[in-house]
């Protein structure tokens, strides 16, 4: 081999992890009140990083009390205060943009490319986006002064941390709201590093409490008599738990859910940018996306040479060590995740799909699964119409705009979509006719604090991000 | 040899050369490029991190991929002889520098060049056809082509006829480079898009494929007269042409980016480039040049500082 890259891994020594952290409740981190310990890991290497908190029923109770006493002030503070402390949050995330993404890649696997490049830019801009808003809330479309609902119950997901947080927490405390946030049981240490930004940020106490845990958490937080708001973005089968929970509540919901988006090539297509685009649809972050491009329509009169150029092209992705700067595909969040991978994969072959994976050397501790490419899927097959959430396309081909438009839509999901072609008019007439939240046109995957994001049918209700990322934390005003 | 009968084309890809619409229709006939995404790609490549012995390796292989060029009109023998000597030992202190591929002159200056390089390996490169504009007669420019070679020339970079590619003339292009490889003889042929005429990827992409169709050994970006010469973005449309000329044909066509390229950091980033495009194939002085000046002693001054720890300054390597 000629040119070989070398080991360029990031260093670990920005972080200062701590051996086991508490609850941040009402701006201190506190000793739990019944909760029991458990050890977040290091997926790449199973590694140990930190004990944490399962937080209990009465954990969550002392929360929500913290955020409902912060309330009172924070909302009644003027938007433009507001938006300071949220400026002030933003530059700090900034500061501290490497420590935040090198923690982020050790708890979730993800490479630190993506989340240098990606994921902690995307945070701050978030910060940003909502600061500005802080004292524009008349202008947001819901009619003179609306008010903020009271205190929000958050639920994210371990697929962006971080990121999560920032689509939460942003929008709910630049609206005048308070949060209690629990991250993922598996990737909860980048949101306990946001509570020492909070303190940094000297933000009121209070406004942000962070509590950790597991799915029995969740339930307490979301089955809190004093919550006014839940948002959760996660699984389409925990949502809908949520759902029934709220029913015949006053608690606003937003869910964001699972997806199975199609990425539709068209024949007239840029080629070597199609091919990229479906690359970066299903493989970025291992496919741990609810918008990922997990199935793939082609044109059959190009996919013997689209395929032959997405193996070759997968044949150079480079998996291993997340904080390895070279490294685009990282590990596998959890081992339970893993399995689910391989549980629909076997079921995939099963099913008389044919499995390609880019060959590439598995490291022999931590959670991993190659590139995977499916083909000869019919819609029927579990692989072609359930969520994976992992690094593997299923392919499906067809002959017509009206026959891709069809295939693309029939799914119970409907985040998100991509089409590619070089004729402006068809992307018009398909990006019209698809029900997805977010269509993307000879693109995929991009993220920007401005756009609103949410789904269609069982990919939930409710949009984050933008303007419309403010309605579900805001009463209408006069 | 395949590669050295450029008429040995697949049917379908003689047919596409048989008439002006023909070949207009194959050449609209390939897949667009977005350049967004494009640009984007090339961006991602350029975060790949280059250290320790993949750093010393992308150096040296450099080193040996350089065209150590002189394109003034105030060229002499005596630049030219300079040139030659350091294109034989880039740094006078340390004997393990490797040569670089060739040295390129204008066609009167083949002579001297060839003179000086008696005894190495050293290609000698000319360009010619009317260099930079090309807007000479086809018979100058087999002339200039013609005196290049007599005089002893290893390789010819030529340049299309820009004006042709703009009014759609792609069949006189073709036929143009054509009759300048016939002229070569057992020259190679570089064949220079001047892409910063070109202007759009897609027409980077088509005169790409025209050059290759005619015989093209290597692909050239640009004379370096013109802004912008070489870029990541371009030389990625040109790498992914050539692979897919390669599924077409079996043929393996070499590139060469010139102009602009003047860090050690540039060429690491078109080496990524290539690696991940074309592959190892690829990643030698047969199959990639750099058609550079200054590039040379960022490349000596990185590499002392790689064997020293410390970086030395412009005064420790020669100005040739």
């Amino acid at each position: 081999m000629v040119f070989e890259y070398a080991p360029a891994p990031e260093s670990t020594k920005i972080v200062n992890l701590k051996s086991n952290y508490e609850l941040f409740i009402g701006g201190k981190f506190v000793k739990s009140k019944a909760g029991s310990n458990y050890k977040t890991i290091n997926p790449a290497t199973e590694e140990v990083l930190s004990e944490i908190v399962e937080a209990s029923e009465k954990d969550v109770d002392e929360a929500v009390k913290a955020a409902r006493k912060a309330f009172k002030s924070w909302s009644k503070l003027t938007g433009s205060e507001r938006g300071k402390y949220l400026y002030r949050l933003a530059r700090i995330i900034q500061e501290r943009s490497r420590e935040l993404a090198v923690l982020e890649s050790m708890n979730n696997g993800k490479p630190i490319r993506e989340s240098r490049d990606i994921d902690i830019p995307l945070v701050a801009a978030h910060f940003f986006h909502y600061a500005g808003w802080a004292d524009k809330l008349d202008y947001a479309g819901l009619g003179k002064n609306p008010q903020p609902l009271g205190v929000a119950g958050q639920i994210i997901p371990w697929n962006f941390p971080l990121l999560m947080l920032a689509w939460k927490i942003a929008p709910a405390i630049a609206a005048g709201n308070t949060v209690v946030l629990k991250p993922a049981e598996t990737t909860p240490l980048t949101a306990l590093l946001f509570a020492e930004i909070c303190q940094q940020a000297e933000l009121p106490d209070g406004v942000v409490n962070i509590i950790t845990g597991a799915g029995a958490t969740g339930k307490f937080l979301v089955e809190h008599p004093d919550i006014n708001k839940v948002a959760f973005t996660g699984s389409t089968e925990v949502g809908r738990l949520i759902a029934q929970t709220v029913a015949g509540t006053n608690k606003k919901v937003t869910l964001e859910l699972g997806g199975k988006a199609a990425n539709i090539v068209f024949d007239d297509a840029a080629m070597d940018q199609a091919v990229e685009g479906v690359i970066n649809g299903i493989f970025f972050n291992q496919g741990h996306v609810c918008c990922a491009g997990s199935r793939l329509l082609l044109q059959e009169s190009i996919s013997d040479d689209f395929l032959n150029l997405l193996y070759e092209r997968m044949k150079t992705l480079r998996l291993g060590d997340p904080l390895d700067k070279n490294t685009d595909i990282g590990a596998i969040n959890s081992a339970a995740q893993l399995a689910k991978i391989k549980e629909l994969t076997n079921a995939g072959k099963s099913e008389g799909a044919e499995m390609w994976s880019a060959p590439c050397d598995i490291p022999n501790k931590g959670f991993w699964f190659a590139p995977t490419v499916f083909t000869n899927v019919s819609l029927s097959h579990r692989i072609a119409r359930e969520e994976i959430f992992g690094p593997v396309l299923s392919v499906l081909t067809f002959r017509t705009p009206d026959e891709a438009i069809e295939k693309a839509n029939n799914t119970p999901f409907g985040l998100s979509a991509g089409i590619w072609t070089e004729k402006g008019s068809r992307i018009l007439e398909v990006a019209h006719r698809l029900r997805a939240g977010v269509v993307w046109a000879n693109t995929f995957n991009k993220f920007d604090p401005t756009s609103p994001f949410g789904g269609y049918k069982e990919s939930g209700y409710g949009r984050e991000g933008g303007r419309h990322g403010l309605e579900p934390y805001l009463k209408a005003g006069k | 040899m395949l590669k050295d009968d450029p008429l040995v084309l697949p049917s379908i890809l003689r047919d596409a050369t048989n008439s002006d619409s023909a070949l207009k229709k194959f050449l609209n006939g390939l897949s667009g490029v977005d350049k967004v995404g494009v640009e984007e790609r090339v961006a991602k490549l350029g975060t790949r991190s280059i250290k320790t012995t993949a750093k010393a390796e992308g150096i040296d292989l450099s080193i040996r991929m350089i065209d150590l060029t002189t394109l003034e009109g105030m060229d002499t023998k005596g630049k030219v002889k300079s040139l030659c000597a350091k294109a034989k030992r880039p740094d006078p202190l340390d004997p393990s520098v490797p040569s670089v591929a060739a040295v390129c002159v204008y066609s009167d200056l083949v002579g001297i060049a060839k003179e000086n390089l008696i005894g190495t390996n050293i290609n000698v490169a000319a360009v010619a056809t009317g260099f930079p504009s090309g807007r000479v007669s086809l018979a100058a420019k087999l002339q200039d082509t013609a005196d290049a070679v007599s005089q002893g020339a290893d390789e010819i970079d030529m340049v299309i006829d820009r004006g042709a590619f703009h009014e759609g003339r792609f069949l006189d292009i073709y036929d143009q480079i054509q009759a300048i490889k016939h002229t070569c003889g057992a020259a190679h042929l570089k064949v220079i898009l001047e892409t910063g005429e070109l202007k759009t990827y897609d027409n980077v992409k088509k005169a790409s494929w025209i050059a290759m169709l005619a015989g093209a050994d290597f692909i050239k970006t640009s004379t370096g007269k013109v802004q912008p010469a070489a870029t990541l973005p371009v030389t990625l449309v040109m790498l992914q042409a050539i692979r897919d000329f390669e599924t077409a044909t079996h043929r393996r066509i070499g590139m060469k980016p010139a102009g602009g390229i003047k860090t050690t950091k540039d060429a690491m980033k078109y080496l990524v480039l290539l690696k991940e495009t074309l592959g190892d194939n690829w990643m030698n002085p047969n199959m990639f040049r750099f058609g550079a000046s200054s590039l040379l002693n960022d490349l000596l001054m990185q590499r002392q500082k790689m064997k020293n720890g410390a970086y030395s300054g412009p005064d420790y390597v020669t100005v040739d």
